[in-house]
């Protein structure tokens, strides 16, 4: 754990954001991209094998019969404003801005909360409604799995940027906070790409295809 | 209502089978004399502060080492069994039922509770002092990982004696693995304990990576890395691509029996070859995982029993790079017969094959080493010369079953048990076992012993090669895989029955290894200069065993073979003299790991017997233990100078 260790010595660090100040922080972030890199394969498994799937419907409803237009765009609009958002307390973050950050930050928990509690209805639908579950076909199989693994993803979040909110109030923006607040911004992030890939593979080509 | 008592119990402890019967005396046995043994000698809380709550990689290393020890040695059992049961024609030392859950939870264990825990055990006691670092980039997460590989054995482990064990085979195809032709727990145990130990996994591969390309020693580029470590490297890509497939494999499945769906059934529209698919994706890059790092251990080992500097530096590392991206485009070749295209097949037979180039590289540049060496036949130097041959071998036979036409006839025959035996022999435990004989003493502070070891290895060796050459010529004349026996007349039972010789001959040589390393831990040389075998790496720079915080001073590296200039440096009197000591930043122990897998354990256990009362509690203790990990902001210490300058005092290396 030695400074010295690293390419960069504690002089150039100076010249850097606070979340990559320490060695400690350079580090957690560079192995956080690297559980993104893991995280994509592990979605790129789940839309492998919904797409594989996807036409199993074995008997039971199809994408057209289900997909309504109206609350997809609602769950997309709001999870995009908050990946904004997100990215927005990070812009506070720069600026050494806590009440900002903290702001933002409440902001994206907010509407991750709205997504969650959409995404919870339409499952709620399909269910009720179309008698749509986890166990009618290999199909809805597919898709209850990779969105709920996504809804999951969203729902930890939610928790965690909690955790860290609790965190950055009690001991401000210090170079541990900084690095907290950054990570999360950028699991954040993912989770909107990830839920881009799903917008196109499963409910653009649903309607279409 | 006794009744309803004594019939749960009869379903949830296996009965009926003396074996499992003598089994579950043994275990309730060894636990009593453990707890009484910690609670006598009053050993609880030395447990508690030196091992259950460490981050030390080398203290990791070694509890990972111990338990997959113990873990070859039931999947060893499990493999006597087997060939008891096979010895000849017509036995009854099993009935079907058992076989398929030995040959199931032998091939699981072997693989995952046993190679890549020895592995992730070598590589944690090797790596951080090859490249000169204090420890593991998170050593909270290592800690985690350990622990989470120790809850997924004991789940899976658990099964033969509580509920059943799994009998699918440890590829668990679809669909005998689903709920509707295996109802019973068994898959059960199978998909979640080897999940939870996949998750440790996964981070294990996450941590080496970013410890291997942030924290290395002023000077020490990429390309001056010490052959294990680059294999290390490499690896932990591979686990970090192919582990989540595993992971969404495996969870899928568990969704499958737990929760009704129809990822991998036959109703509903479900695919049984997603699963093959899955699996093996993932599946293939996993021998790689095993293979590459004992690559990494013979380069080195024969590097330095050879008094060499390693041929081919660049080569060797290239060939591993490729070999890492070929083998994720070969998984398809583990089901040329199931029905795929014969452009397909062809494919994948050529990608196959062709992962045969870079490993020839790789076995021409250690010939090369050889060459003109100095060679000093020490017992890891056994281990990795045995290796080439053995090993090449199954190289070979592989490159035969790559051929999709002729694969037609090998296909699950004892050919292809052959085949990945000698790879996986030969190859892994052969390197496992070479490693822990090099590295004892860094663990330890003092050496196996020489003539024991070489005991074991010609045992090891040779009833190895009495065990697995006959297995090729029983695979061509028919007999395949997972039988549970065989009739008489068709001329199997002479080559099963000296097959059988051999695997009792390769117990005896674990068994005298084990000796060994019990009658070293008494009588075994001390080693007093931190550099028994002449090393070449920075690992043999310091004292042995290795300090708390590895290195005194961070080395500046200019060479490969980094100790090696460093001795010759001092030789010829051009050594600097050493700075004076600063306090050094180390990380401080932590229980939330041991904890989180505790709760990891109960959840995974809930979920097997579909206790939800029992796994939803098990689920929020682990997320409960991630957020309390969240609040700890005082997780490190410094060791003061005059503390350091004490220990290395007492290792003699201050003069």
């Amino acid at each position: 754990m030695a400074e010295s260790t690293l390419s960069l010595d504690a002089k150039n660090r100076k010249n850097l954001p606070l979340e990559y100040s320490t060695e400690e922080g350079d580090l957690r972030i560079v192995g956080f991209w690297m559980f993104l890199a893991a995280e994509l394969v592990l979605f790129g498994t789940l839309f492998g094998t919904y797409l594989v799937l996807k036409s199993h419907t074995g008997g039971g409803p199809t994408a057209q019969d289900l997909f309504k237009i109206g609350p997809v765009m609602a769950e997309t609009l709001v999870l995009l404003v908050s990946s904004f958002t997100c990215g927005l307390s990070t812009l506070e973050l720069r600026r050494h801005n806590k009440k900002g950050l903290i702001t933002w930050l409440a902001v994206t928990i907010i509407l991750g909360l709205v997504f969650v509690g959409l995404e919870a209805n339409e499952f709620y639908t399909y269910v009720t409604h179309e008698g749509a579950t986890l166990q009618t076909s290999a199909f809805l199989s597919g898709f209850f799995i990779l969105l709920g693994t996504h809804g999951c993803h969203v729902s930890l979040g939610i928790v965690w940027i909690a955790g860290i909110l609790i965190q950055l109030a009690r001991r401000g923006i210090t170079p541990v906070t900084a690095r907290k607040a950054f990570i999360v911004g950028l699991y954040w992030h993912f989770l909107d790409v990830v839920w881009i890939f799903i917008f196109t593979a499963v409910y653009l080509t649903g309607w279409v295809m | 209502m006794m009744d309803s008592i004594t019939n749960f119990l009869s379903h949830f402890f296996v009965t009926g089978d003396p074996m499992i019967y003598g089994a579950d005396a043994s275990i309730a046995l060894v636990s009593v004399a453990v707890l009484a043994v910690l609670t006598y000698f009053k050993k609880w809380k030395w447990l508690w502060n030196e091992w259950l709550t460490t981050v030390d990689h080398k203290k990791i290393g070694i509890m990972y080492i111990i338990a997959a020890l113990l873990m070859f040695f039931r999947g060893g059992v499990d493999a006597l069994m087997m060939r008891t049961q096979l010895a000849m024609p017509g036995l009854s030392f099993l009935n079907a039922e058992h076989y398929n859950q030995v040959f199931t939870t032998h091939g699981t264990i072997m693989i995952i509770f046993a190679a890549m825990p020895f592995i992730f055990g070598l590589m944690n006691i090797a790596v951080p002092l090859q490249i000169g670092a204090r420890d593991v980039a998170f050593p909270f997460l290592n800690a985690v990982s350990f622990w989470l590989f120790f809850a997924g054995a004991m789940l899976f482990n658990l099964s033969f004696v509580i509920g059943g064990s799994p009998d699918a085979g440890w590829s668990s195809y679809a669909p005998f693995a689903g709920i509707e032709l295996n109802p019973g727990v068994g898959q059960n145990y199978y998909v979640l304990a080897v999940q939870i130990s996949g998750i440790g996994s996964l981070a294990t591969g996450i941590n080496f990576l970013v410890t291997i390309l942030k924290m290395r020693a002023p000077g020490m580029k990429l390309f001056k890395m010490p052959m294990f470590s680059w294999s290390i490297l490499i690896t932990s890509v591979i686990i970090i691509f192919a582990f989540p497939a595993f992971t969404v494999a495996l969870a899928l499945m568990t969704i499958d029996r737990l929760f009704g769906a129809h990822f991998f059934t036959i109703a509903a529209g479900g695919s049984p070859m997603l699963w093959a698919n899955l699996f093996w994706f993932w599946g293939h890059p996993e021998v790689y995982i095993v293979l590459l790092p004992v690559f990494g251990i013979f380069s080195d080992v024969i590097a330095t029993f050879a008094h060499k500097t390693l041929f081919g530096y660049a080569v060797m590392v290239w060939s591993m790079i490729a070999i890492s991206f070929l083998s994720f485009i070969t998984w398809l070749h583990h089901f040329f017969t199931m029905g795929n295209t014969a452009p397909v097949n062809a494919f994948f037979s050529i990608s196959t094959m062709l992962i045969a180039i870079p490993t020839g590289v790789k076995i021409f540049n250690w010939l090369f080493t050889l060459n003109k060496g100095r060679i000093e036949f020490t017992t890891p130097m056994l281990w990795a010369l045995a290796f080439i041959p053995n090993f090449t071998i199954g190289g070979v036979t592989g490159v035969m079953l790559a051929m999709a036409p002729a694969d037609y006839q090998y296909h699950n025959s004892y050919f292809l048990v052959a085949h990945f035996h000698s790879t996986l022999i030969a190859g892994t435990v052969f390197g496992i076992f070479c490693g822990l004989h090099y590295w004892w003493p860094k663990m330890f502070g003092y050496l196996l012993d020489e003539k024991k070891g070489k005991w074991a290895f010609w045992v090891f060796m040779i009833s190895f090669n009495i065990c697995f050459m006959p297995m090729y010529f029983l695979g061509l004349m028919g007999m395949t895989r997972r039988m549970y026996t065989y009739p008489a007349g068709l001329g199997w039972g002479p080559i099963n029955f000296i097959m059988t010789i051999g695997a009792f001959g390769m117990g005896i040589g674990f068994a005298i290894m084990a000796y060994n390393i019990v009658w070293s831990a008494i009588h075994g040389k001390k080693d007093t200069t931190g550099d028994p075998w002449d090393g070449r790496t920075l690992e043999w720079s310091i004292a042995s065993p290795a300090p708390e915080y590895n290195f005194a001073h961070i080395p500046t590296v200019s060479t490969r073979d980094a100790f090696e200039t460093m001795k010759e440096e001092k030789r010829a009197g051009r050594a600097k003299p050493p700075a004076p000591f600063k306090p050094i930043h180390m990380p401080n122990n932590s229980g939330i790991p041991v904890i989180m897998s505790a709760f990891m354990f109960v959840a995974g256990f809930g979920f097997v017997f579909w206790w939800f009362w029992m796994a939803i509690p098990g689920v929020i203790g682990v997320i409960a233990c991630l957020i309390a990990r969240s609040f700890v902001y005082d997780d490190f210490h410094h060791i003061p100078v005059d503390e350091i300058e004490r220990t290395e005092r007492a290792a003699g290396r201050l003069s």
